[in-house]
């Protein structure tokens, strides 16, 4: 309970602060417009030279680039902000004001920051969506919306730890700042469908880092692609992967003696 | 006596300069080999965009008979492995960055300094180049492992693939180095340099080899500079150019060099005579 009146209450500072450069919205407006036009040429280029790829119709991928553009924002709005501020963070030695707070040290390095500007990119990603959804034969049912949810949170979850994963070994290597295009590059990947790459990067994109949970699944649960067995396996693997992040971010802490000390 | 304090001749100007790059350069390659993981993580999120186009190209060829447009499988591989090379090449000190110049106070304090602010950029990043093509090898026997690429260049094509990567290098840290100077009056350019960024992966040949674009694309892109940082150098190796568009590809960035090289000259005094030093 105390945890979602923490994050609550660093969610409003940072809408507030946020509220503060509204010319912003307009400069994301224009990136998330441009980052749409080039996935729409892309797709376009692709399906002028070919009518399927891999089984997948082209308002099908239609919804599945909706739904990578969707999470996509919502990491660049809660996510990654705080990873970067953590790497920042422990490279110049001021972790510990955070730490030294009696909150939980991994609630408050996951909540402390929000780019709320970036929540035109999650508009963005839900139009594309609706726009592939119209294409794509086959009615969609509650339960089918229902899943999509689910699992696009169980996504949201897994990509959260993978980040988590990522920015503890800033622990060991303090210079971390390539890790960010490390995950902007991989997470490309979640434009395709999981099934298109050869078998190693299939396994890659989809338990070393879980792009393929995170994105394709979803989008299968709205192409009524999904078996139920694939969301139980994700789920599953979610509730692994957060329990092993808790371990690693525990284990990377006692392995940290801060800047000062 | 005069001829002590003469301002010196053009010979010992050409050394000076000779010898300020080739310090320049051992000295990026020496801060940057301390860095190697960081190096690595920078380049495999790098080389998985390439991977993505290979792997949806190369799917698309194998459903229709072997090929898109007549290129195969093979060819696909060839081309976005040599574009992992080219990449690397051409990254350069980048526009949004001038921002972070600006914003943290070391223009002011390079603009003390007796060389124009673009001679270390070059110098400094032509010396980072030496690091990441060493680390870049093995990521290219691994990918050619993997993808099977199709490539049979002659010596010429060999020759003229390395002069024309730096060829690249030149036109893009041109290219860069103006749009950087938008920075000067504002500091929202993020939008606009995504524009370009986006403008660039069309047009350039990053996204897909050009001969896949309707026509209408090629020929923009023949009166554009972007070709010629990634089109041109990838299939000076991979396609079997002929020996007088090959040579005229170099004269076309040589080109593009020097007319960005007066845009940026024109760009930078309009651009300094607004900047006022921060902290002052």
């Amino acid at each position: 309970m105390n945890t979602l009146r923490v994050g609550w209450l660093y969610f409003r500072i940072g809408v507030l602060n946020e509220l503060q450069y509204r010319v912003n919205f307009f400069v994301q407006l224009l990136q998330a417009l441009i980052q749409v036009g080039t996935g729409l040429v892309m797709l376009s280029l692709v399906y002028s030279h070919t009518t399927e790829l891999n089984g997948w119709q082209e308002s099908e991928l239609l919804t599945l680039l909706g739904v990578q553009i969707l999470l996509g924002g919502f990491i660049h709005t809660f996510i990654q902000p705080n990873m970067e501020l953590l790497m920042q963070d422990v490279q110049q030695g001021t972790l510990d004001y955070a730490l030294t707070k009696p909150e939980d040290s991994q609630v408050l390095v996951s909540v402390r920051q929000v780019r709320i500007w970036q929540v035109v990119e999650v508009i963005s990603g839900v139009i594309l969506l609706f726009i592939g959804l119209s294409g794509v034969q086959g009615s969609i049912g509650p339960l089918d919306a229902l899943a999509f949810v689910f699992a696009l949170g169980i996504g949201a979850v897994l990509v959260y730890c993978f980040w988590l994963i990522l920015t503890t070994g800033a622990f060991w290597v303090v210079r971390m700042e390539h890790v960010l295009e490390l995950f902007e590059g991989i997470y490309q990947t979640g434009r395709w469908p999981v099934g298109v790459y050869p078998g190693w990067l299939r396994y890659s994109v989809t338990f070393l880092v879980p792009v393929a949970f995170a994105v394709t699944v979803p989008a299968e649960a709205l192409t009524s692609r999904l078996h139920w067995p694939t969301l139980l396996l994700a789920l599953g693997f979610a509730a692994l992967l957060f329990a092993f992040t808790r371990w690693f971010w525990r284990f990377g802490l006692r392995h940290y003696s801060g800047a000062s000390a | 006596m005069s001829a002590q304090t003469a301002p010196l001749t053009e010979e010992g100007r050409f050394r000076s300069l000779f010898d300020f790059y080739t310090t320049m350069v051992r000295t990026a390659i020496a801060a940057q080999l301390q860095y190697r993981v960081a190096q690595y993580f920078y380049m495999l999120g790098m080389i998985a965009e390439p991977v993505i186009y290979l792997v949806v190209w190369s799917t698309i060829a194998r459903q229709h008979g072997g090929a898109v447009n007549g290129i195969t499988a093979g060819q696909f591989a060839a081309y976005y492995i040599v574009w992992t090379l080219v990449r690397n090449m051409n990254i350069v000190f980048g526009a949004p960055f001038w921002e972070w110049r600006i914003r943290e106070g070391r223009l002011a304090g390079d603009l003390l300094r007796p060389l124009n602010i673009l001679h270390y950029d070059l110098a400094f990043f032509a010396g980072w180049k030496f690091v990441v093509v060493g680390l870049w090898i093995p990521i290219a026997i691994g990918l050619s492992a993997v993808f099977h690429p199709d490539l049979h260049p002659s010596a010429l094509e060999i020759v003229v693939f390395i002069v024309a990567i730096w060829g690249a290098y030149f036109v893009r840290t041109m290219f860069q180095a103006t749009i950087g100077m938008l920075n000067f009056w504002t500091t929202r350019g993020a939008a606009i340099f995504d524009l370009y960024m986006a403008t660039e992966m069309l047009l350039s040949g990053r996204l897909v080899p050009l001969r896949l674009m309707p026509g209408w694309v090629q020929t923009l892109a023949d009166f554009l500079p972007f070709k010629w940082t990634f089109g041109f150098p990838i299939e000076s190796l991979v396609a079997n150019m002929s020996t007088r568009s090959l040579l005229l590809g170099l004269g076309a960035q040589v080109m593009w060099t020097a007319i960005g090289y007066v845009l940026f000259r024109f760009a930078w005094r309009a651009a300094i005579k607004r900047f006022s030093a921060v902290g002052a």
